[in-house]
C-alpha cells in the first residue's frame, strides 16, 4: 500500500470536493478498518462504532474545504473521528473504564518459556519473507486479521493507527488520550500478540 | 540475561531507548541466541506486514449508505 506524500493528500482532497466518487470510496476502503477500530476504543457497541464512523465521514467532507495539507489527510481524518467518537461515548454516558489488562503482564506468556527463562518452542523463522508474500497469501491474511480482532481495544486501535495508518506517536497519543510512555507499551504488546498468534497457527498449533 | 527477559526488552531495544550497558546484554545474548533473532525478526516482519495488510471493505450496507450521503452532500450547495 502506498502511502501518498502531502501534495498527493491534496489531490486527493479536490477530487472528492469536485464530487469524485471513486476518490471517496477508495479512502473509505483504505481506512475503514482503523477507523471501526479507534471508534471501538471509546464505544463498545458495534453498531454505534460504526455509525459514529459513517458520521465521521459526513463530518470529513464538510470540513474539508478546510483541508490544507499541512497535516496528512489521514491525520486530519482520524483527528475528526477520535473527536466524534469521544464525544458520542460521554452523550451516551457509556464511557468504558479501561482495564489495565491491556497494558500490563506479559509479551510473551510466561508458560512459553522453562524455568531458566528459555523458549521451550524455539521460535523457527516463518516460510515467507517479505510483507509483499503476506499480501498474495490468503491463509495469512486471514491469521493477520484475525489476531487483529482479537486484541484489546484500545492495543488494536493503537497497531492500526501505528502500523498499519503509520500515524506518528504524538497524534496517537492524543487522539486516543495515552501517554507516550503507555502508547509505546500497548504497540509493542500488539505486535508481540499478534506475532505469537500467527506463529502459532503456521505451524499448526490451535 | 534470558530469552523470557529479552522478549520483554524488544521495545526498548527497537526505539534505542536502553542505556549502552542494557543495549550490550541485549546484543550479547541474541548473538548466542538464534531463536531470540528469529523472534525479533518476526516481530519486525509483523511490522511490515501490517503496513501490507489488503484493504477491508466496508459491508455492503455501510458502503451504499456512505455513496448516498456522499451524493447528498454533493448536491448541497456550499
Ligand atoms: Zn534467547
Amino acid at each position: 500500500m502506498v502511502k501518498g506524500p502531502p501534495h498527493n493528500d491534496l489531490d486527493v482532497a479536490r477530487r472528492i470536493l469536485d464530487g469524485d466518487e471513486s476518490a471517496f470510496s477508495a479512502l473509505v476502503a483504505r481506512h475503514h478498518r482503523a477507523m471501526i477500530g479507534v471508534a471501538r476504543v471509546f464505544i463498545k457497541d458495534f453498531a454505534s462504532a460504526e455509525e459514529v464512523v459513517q458520521d465521521t465521514w459526513i463530518a470529513f467532507l464538510d470540513a474539508l474545504p478546510r483541508f490544507e495539507g499541512r497535516a496528512s489527510l489521514r491525520t486530519f481524518l482520524f483527528r475528526i473521528l477520535s473527536n466524534r467518537a469521544k464525544t458520542r461515548a460521554i452523550r451516551d454516558s457509556k464511557q468504558v473504564p479501561f482495564s489495565s489488562v491491556d497494558d500490563t503482564g506479559d509479551f510473551v506468556e510466561a508458560a512459553r518459556f522453562d524455568a531458566t527463562g528459555h523458549w521451550i518452542r524455539q521460535p523457527r523463522p516463518w516460510e515467507w519473507d517479505t510483507p509483499e508474500a503476506l499480501t498474495s497469501n490468503r491463509q495469512l491474511v486471514a491469521w493477520f486479521e484475525e489476531a487483529l480482532k482479537l486484541l484489546p481495544e484500545r492495543q488494536r486501535a493503537v497497531v492500526l493507527l501505528h502500523d498499519v495508518e503509520e500515524l506518528d506517536s504524538p497524534a496517537i497519543c492524543e487522539m486516543l488520550e495515552l501517554t507516550e510512555g503507555n502508547q509505546r507499551v500497548l504497540l509493542h504488546r500488539a505486535r508481540a500478540a499478534i506475532r505469537t498468534f500467527v506463529d502459532d497457527k503456521t505451524r499448526g498449533r490451535p | 540475561m534470558t530469552c523470557q527477559q529479552l522478549t520483554r526488552l524488544v521495545g526498548d531495544y527497537v526505539e534505542g531507548r536502553m542505556s549502552t550497558l542494557e543495549q550490550l546484554r541485549f546484543q550479547f545474548h541474541l548473538g548466542l541466541c538464534e531463536p531470540c533473532r528469529v523472534y525479533l525478526r518476526q516481530l519486525e516482519q509483523t511490522r511490515q506486514s501490517l503496513g501490507h495488510l489488503p484493504e477491508e471493505q466496508p459491508p455492503a450496507q455501510v458502503r451504499d449508505e456512505l455513496l448516498h450521503r456522499f451524493r447528498a452532500w454533493k448536491a448541497t450547495p456550499r
